[in-house]
């Protein structure tokens, strides 16, 4: 079988290689649209805390749909192919990110805020100065979630014509092939793991207490 | 420099925190707002630099209503401690100092400049503590930040909530001396809050304290000390009470019978009178015990042979006398500066109800250090009245 492997990772190199770069483009375009949305609606509700509660409760909604319902759903909304894709996977990354933005800004210790307003900060100094860098780490933990649900989801959007390696993955299972299935499984897997690690990192870097440890 | 006009604050309907306050802080003084917790302090505090908005009434700075005022750079001319410090902790010390001047558009040099010729100032290297975090402060070295934070953009006016509580009694202590020390350079107007009577008498040009939202009583230490305006500020002033002027007593409570004599009396039944109370010298008194001068022992050694002589031909004046009402710190010193053993007490109508002497102090000093079963003094001092 590794034999096998290893020849349909040579015969099929440009067909992985392809697959893998529209999961990553699926992967990475979704976690932008979600950070993009996320990040200014948690920080939106750290300003209307009475809001807070329902917004994140709704998001939590979506996520708890099982992933390929979700997808199924966007096919009489949107067809098939990429863009319905894209506006599923983001769906799901909302969750983690609006939550942790949210969580991270509020958490942010008053001392801190009333030192900046008592200094003459206006609020949007005070958001960027002050909450945001304090708030950084815990919203790149969110940031993280997502990005690993979101990668592993994206497996899924080949059923609704979003390409990516799900594509290898369902052709194998189709053909009952394991090693085509391997191809696109592996590089899935390998893309998590990566992601994780990455974040991780920039995570653990972006505490305020490992700042001097750089 | 800040002035309360008629202050009151609401924050729930019918419990106002702070009432109808009027208070005037001058410039370069160190007024400390101090009170039980609750009192009203951080909100009276707080509303100069708009961060609580007053219920009625209005702040002037300057003799400008600051409601008028845009807050943001209102408090960027306003220096601001909090308790809690308030470091940024993801900012090196550098940064945190030099917030206010960048806020302020200072350019880079500059406010470089400014942060180490501040951190020099509260004795912390700059070349070991600029790049720093917080984090990697003691509590101390971090408040010494907050207090040269508030300083960097050169305020005029300096807003202090408890910024030395949460440190330990030594730490506290050399804070506030280098506080004391960087005032009498910068000469800042500082509005201060604590709940420490200690920290206020030390640092304080004015004390104003606060009970439910009411000025209790205003004024120096040393007045608050010596006058305190009932029981509660008694009860607030504590056991350091006990180590002014004031805890020692009145005239009245420790001043002696005098030994007098009447004007038509002959030396030799004075001289009697004299050794019988074993003093040297006698204060002449008319029937209306009205001090008409005194007569001393020399004197009388001097003419005892004309038996015609009576004290009245003897009498001289009594130059230094002290009244019932006056303080016993004053009659101290009268007797160490003149170098004389004793002082008549006389009330306003000249009538003479008492005598200090150097052993009445004695007593009372003795009292003030000593507890009153180590020693029984009475025995131990002998009693040498009235030599003068
Ligand atoms: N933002 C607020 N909302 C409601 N009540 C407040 C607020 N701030 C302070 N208080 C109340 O006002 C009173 C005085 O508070 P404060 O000025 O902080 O007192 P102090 O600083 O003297 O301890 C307290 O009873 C406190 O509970
Ligand atoms: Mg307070």
């Amino acid at each position: 079988m590794w034999t096998s492997l290893l020849e349909i990772f040579a015969a099929r190199f440009n067909d992985i290689l392809l697959a893998s770069w529209e999961h990553l483009q699926l992967t990475l375009i979704s976690l932008l649209l979600a950070n993009l949305i996320a990040i200014p609606a948690g920080i939106f509700l750290t300003r209307r805390r009475k809001w807070a509660e329902p917004v994140i409760g709704v998001t939590a909604v979506f996520q708890t749909i099982p992933s390929l319902a979700l997808l199924g759903f966007m096919i009489p909304l949107l067809g098939i192919g990429k863009i319905p894709a894209i506006v599923a996977l983001t769906i799901y990354g909302l969750l983690p990110i609006l939550r942790n933005t949210y969580a991270g800004i509020t958490g942010v210790n008053p001392a801190a805020i009333e030192a900046g307003t008592g200094m003459g900060m206006t609020s949007l100094q005070i958001l960027w100065m002050i909450e945001l860098p304090m708030a950084l780490a815990i919203i790149m933990a969110g940031v993280r979630t997502a990005t690993v649900l979101i990668v592993g989801v994206a497996t899924l959007a080949a059923l609704i014509g979003g390409g990516g390696l799900g594509e290898l993955i369902f052709r194998g299972i189709a053909m009952a092939n394991s090693p085509l299935i391997l191809a696109g499984a592996l590089p899935a897997a390998a893309l998590a793991v990566f992601f994780d690690y990455a974040l991780k990192h920039l995570e653990y870097r972006t505490q305020p207490g490992n700042l001097a440890k750089k | 420099m800040i002035e309360f006009q008629n202050i009151s604050k609401t924050y729930k309907p019918g419990h106002p925190v702070v009432k109808n306050l009027n208070l005037h802080v001058n410039k370069g003084e160190i007024l400390v707002l101090i009170g039980p917790s609750g009192c009203g302090k951080t909100t009276t505090m707080k509303m100069v630099n708009r961060l609580v908005e007053p219920t009625a009434g209005r702040i002037l700075i300057n003799g400008e209503d600051i409601s008028m005022q845009n807050p943001v750079e209102l408090r960027k001319n306003i220096g601001y401690v909090i308790q809690n410090i308030g470091l940024l902790p993801h900012m090196t010390i550098a940064e945190n100092v030099a917030l206010v001047p960048k806020l302020k558009g200072w350019n880079k040099a500059d406010y470089l400049q400014r942060v180490d010729e501040l951190l020099r100032m509260v004795n912390l290297s700059p070349e070991i503590y600029r790049r720093r975090y917080p984090q990697e402060l003691s509590g101390g070295q971090q408040q010494r930040i907050g207090v040269i934070r508030a300083m960097a953009a050169d305020p005029p006016i300096i807003l202090m909530d408890e910024p030395f509580s949460a440190l330990d009694p030594i730490s506290r202590e050399q804070l506030q001396d280098e506080l004391l020390r960087l005032q009498e350079t910068v000469s800042k107007t500082i509005l201060f809050v604590t709940h420490d009577i200690a920290e206020a008498l030390k640092i304080a040009s004015r004390i104003c304290l606060l009970k439910d939202g009411d000025i209790v009583q205003l004024g120096t230490p040393e007045q608050i000390l010596r006058h305190p305006a009932n029981d509660f500020v008694r009860d607030f002033i504590g056991e350091n009470r006990l180590r002014s002027e004031d805890s020692l007593p009145t005239i009245a409570e420790v001043m002696k019978p005098p030994v007098t004599s009447r004007p038509n009396r002959g030396l030799a039944e004075a001289t009697m009178l004299m050794r019988k109370q074993k003093v040297d010298t006698l204060l002449v008194v008319d029937a209306n015990r009205q001090l008409l001068g005194k007569v001393t022992m020399w004197d009388i050694h001097n003419r005892f042979q004309n038996e015609a002589i009576l004290l009245k031909d003897l009498l001289r004046p009594v130059l230094y006398k002290v009244a019932p009402q006056d303080s016993l710190k004053e009659a101290l010193q009268i007797i160490s500066r003149h170098a004389i053993a004793y002082l008549p007490v006389v009330t306003d109508q000249n009538e003479l109800v008492g005598v200090i002497t150097r052993s009445c102090l004695v007593d009372v000093m003795a009292e003030r250090w000593l507890d009153s079963e180590t020693i029984n003094l009475q025995e131990v001092v002998p009693h040498v009245d009235q030599s003068a």
